[in-house]
């Protein structure tokens, strides 16, 4: 209304402006409604109803076969006292942990690096080659790199004098494994976003300090860093929400392997469903993982936020 | 501007060997970065006796195209069992096709639909219009194995599994994220120039395609840039509704040939012909339209 308002003004003679506009405005809900009808429909069908549907099916004891039977919180009783998903629940956290803080510190350093050495748009780009790739690709390549008898890794170790790994063959060694695959696949994308951040930060905040008499360090930490926050809680919080759903690579690695080290939430989901056709513990399990996803994503924003009063 | 920055950033005294260090620092970082991909290369060009008897050479050991030939089912089976092979009839081609057929109906339904509907949000008047709006971002918000399972079991009913169209559905009318991303854009575009438009008489759906679309052919090619390469990499959802070998996609033929281990190990030689010919298409769109997939991530962090 406002807008419209602002433009009659500027044309000269309001009154049949205005007359004229509403004119044109008139069916316009009905236009819309020809312009948002594809999405809509979309929308509902597959995101809306499957939302609201998922959450009847999880209380529901459907296997495709028999129809579903209501069973009230039967599969959330379930869900406490089912080891399986406290192993997933874990599994997944010690992978996060090892996923996030190191790629998002190699992420900052390969940031900062490309900002004070090169502009260089094929360096940049190269950096970015292997997130681009299919996660399946990118599973396979390091399932071949990795083979703990003539992958090039244990080659390499062999002929400097290292004991052979079975990277992927062994529960000790086999998420710290699949992290690394991860964070070489994402750590890139990552540093571009940051990379992105640190050039939005004006020239003059630097001179500022410089005249102050800021060191190299103090510049980074006192300037550079609690202006990067918001680029830094977005990398953070939406990488951590992703890395909560790591599906492919152990889908084609480990497939939740060894003894269950890699079994993380989203393959003992995709397990449930569509091997032990439990639709309705399985679609239990997601909804849970939603559930902690918000709580984790709005933790994070809060302790990140808590620090801004630092500035 | 930014040579502003970088001249004031850089530290006044010189360090020449704390460059030379960060230099030699970015030197590996881009040889761990691209030495995997020159590995896969490698190995789809030895012959696959040889990856046992040289397991270091950098170059191809008994260099061959055998095993692209095989991996796209021009080899009989008993030539590709010989030489490693499962024997099962593995055919790329077949899936490559089907990659094709399902990224091209998935980008022109998505970035259509997801373009009206964007604008719609962006710059007509309707009821419920932001209610709607704050419905779709929420949407964003929800993990895809929620609805994944719900929409597995509907494809299902609907028949859909095993089709083109099933494996394109969930995608094909919008994302959150397309209509977010494209509304953007619209908001950014000069109202004054539609409205002449308007104002001489063309119609909404009229300005919209010939005057706004053409304003903003950098985003809708950066969202169907976006949209291509998750449509080719996606995996769990064309896994579960179209593992059939008529519609299988690459992903979903490289997941299975990963799974057959015909004389006890992988067959790494054949695998890697399949990895690299699954990203040969990544590859030419990441030469062609390099320097725009840079600039879009660098606008929004998409995915």
């Amino acid at each position: 209304m406002s807008v419209q308002s602002q433009v009659t003004g500027r044309t000269a003679g309001g009154a049949t402006a205005t007359t004229s506009r509403r004119r044109l405005y008139r069916g316009e809900a009905l236009t819309a409604l020809f312009f948002i009808l594809p999405s809509l429909i979309g929308f509902t069908v597959f995101y809306a109803v499957p939302a609201i549907r998922g959450l009847w099916i999880s209380f529901t004891n459907w296997d495709l076969l028999r129809p579903a039977k209501f069973i009230g919180i039967e599969n959330y009783v379930k869900l406490f006292q089912d080891k399986e998903f406290w192993n997933a629940l874990s599994v997944t956290v010690y992978y996060v942990l090892l996923n996030i803080p190191l790629q998002t510190v190699l992420a900052m350093i390969i940031a900062v690096m490309m900002y004070r050495l090169t502009k260089s748009m094929v360096i940049r780009a190269l950096i970015i080659l292997p997130w681009l790739m299919p996660p399946v690709v990118v599973g396979l390549i390091w399932l071949w790199l990795l083979d703990p008898n003539i992958g090039i890794v244990n080659v390499a170790l062999k002929a400097l004098g290292l004991p052979m790994i079975a990277f992927l063959g062994l529960p000790q060694w086999a998420m710290p494994s699949i992290a690394m695959i991860n964070i070489w696949e994402y750590v890139g994308y990552t540093a571009l976003l940051i990379f992105a951040g640190l050039q939005s930060i004006p020239g003059s905040v630097y001179e500022a300090a410089s005249i102050d008499g800021a060191s190299e360090s103090q510049t980074f930490w006192k300037v550079t860093v609690p202006l990067l926050r918001p680029v830094l809680v977005f990398v953070v919080v939406t990488s951590v929400i992703g890395s909560f759903q790591i599906f492919d690579t152990i889908a084609i690695t480990t497939k939740g392997g060894p003894v269950n080290a890699t079994k993380v939430m989203n393959w003992y989901i995709y397990e449930q469903a569509f091997s032990r056709f439990n639709m309705g513990y399985a679609t239990t399990i997601s909804i849970i993982l939603f559930a902690i996803l918000i709580f984790v994503s709005m933790v994070q924003m809060r302790i990140m936020r808590a620090g801004e009063s630092d500035m | 501007m930014t040579t502003q920055v970088q001249t004031a950033y850089r530290p006044k005294r010189a360090f020449p060997w704390g460059r030379t260090l960060a230099w030699i620092a970015m030197a590996l970082l881009l040889f761990v970065t691209l030495f995997p991909f020159w590995w896969m290369i490698r190995t789809a060009l030895t012959s696959s006796k040889a990856i046992f008897l040289d397991t270091s050479s950098l170059l191809p050991v008994q260099f061959t195209l055998i095993n692209f030939q095989r991996v796209l089912g021009l080899v009989d089976p008993q030539t590709a069992i010989a030489l490693g092979g499962s024997g099962q009839s593995i055919n790329f081609g077949r899936s490559i096709l089907n990659s094709v057929i399902v990224s091209v109906i998935v980008v022109t339904g998505q970035v259509t639909f997801s373009a009206m509907a964007a604008y719609a949000f962006a710059r007509l008047r309707f009821p419920f219009r932001d209610t709607l709006f704050a419905i779709y971002i929420a949407a964003l918000m929800v993990p895809g194995i929620v609805t994944t399972i719900p929409n597995f079991i509907l494809v299902r009913q609907l028949q859909l599994l095993n089709t083109y169209i099933g494996i394109a559905a969930p995608t094909l009318l919008m994302t959150p994220f397309a209509v977010f991303f494209l509304r953007q854009f619209f908001l950014g575009v000069n109202r004054e120039v539609e409205e002449a438009a308007r104002i001489d008489g063309a119609s909404i759906w009229v300005s919209f395609v010939r005057v706004v679309v053409p304003m903003t052919i950098p985003a809708l090619t950066t969202l169907a840039i976006v949209t291509l390469i998750n449509t080719w990499n996606n995996y769990l959802w064309p896994l579960i509704v179209g593992s059939d070998e008529s519609v299988r996609v690459l992903t979903v033929a490289l997941g299975i040939f990963r799974s057959q281990t015909p004389q006890g190990s992988p067959d790494w030689t054949g695998l890697m012909a399949g990895t690299t010919l699954a990203i040969i298409p990544t590859f030419i769109i990441f030469m062609l339209l390099g320097r725009r997939i840079l600039d879009s991530i660098q606008f929004t962090g998409f995915k």
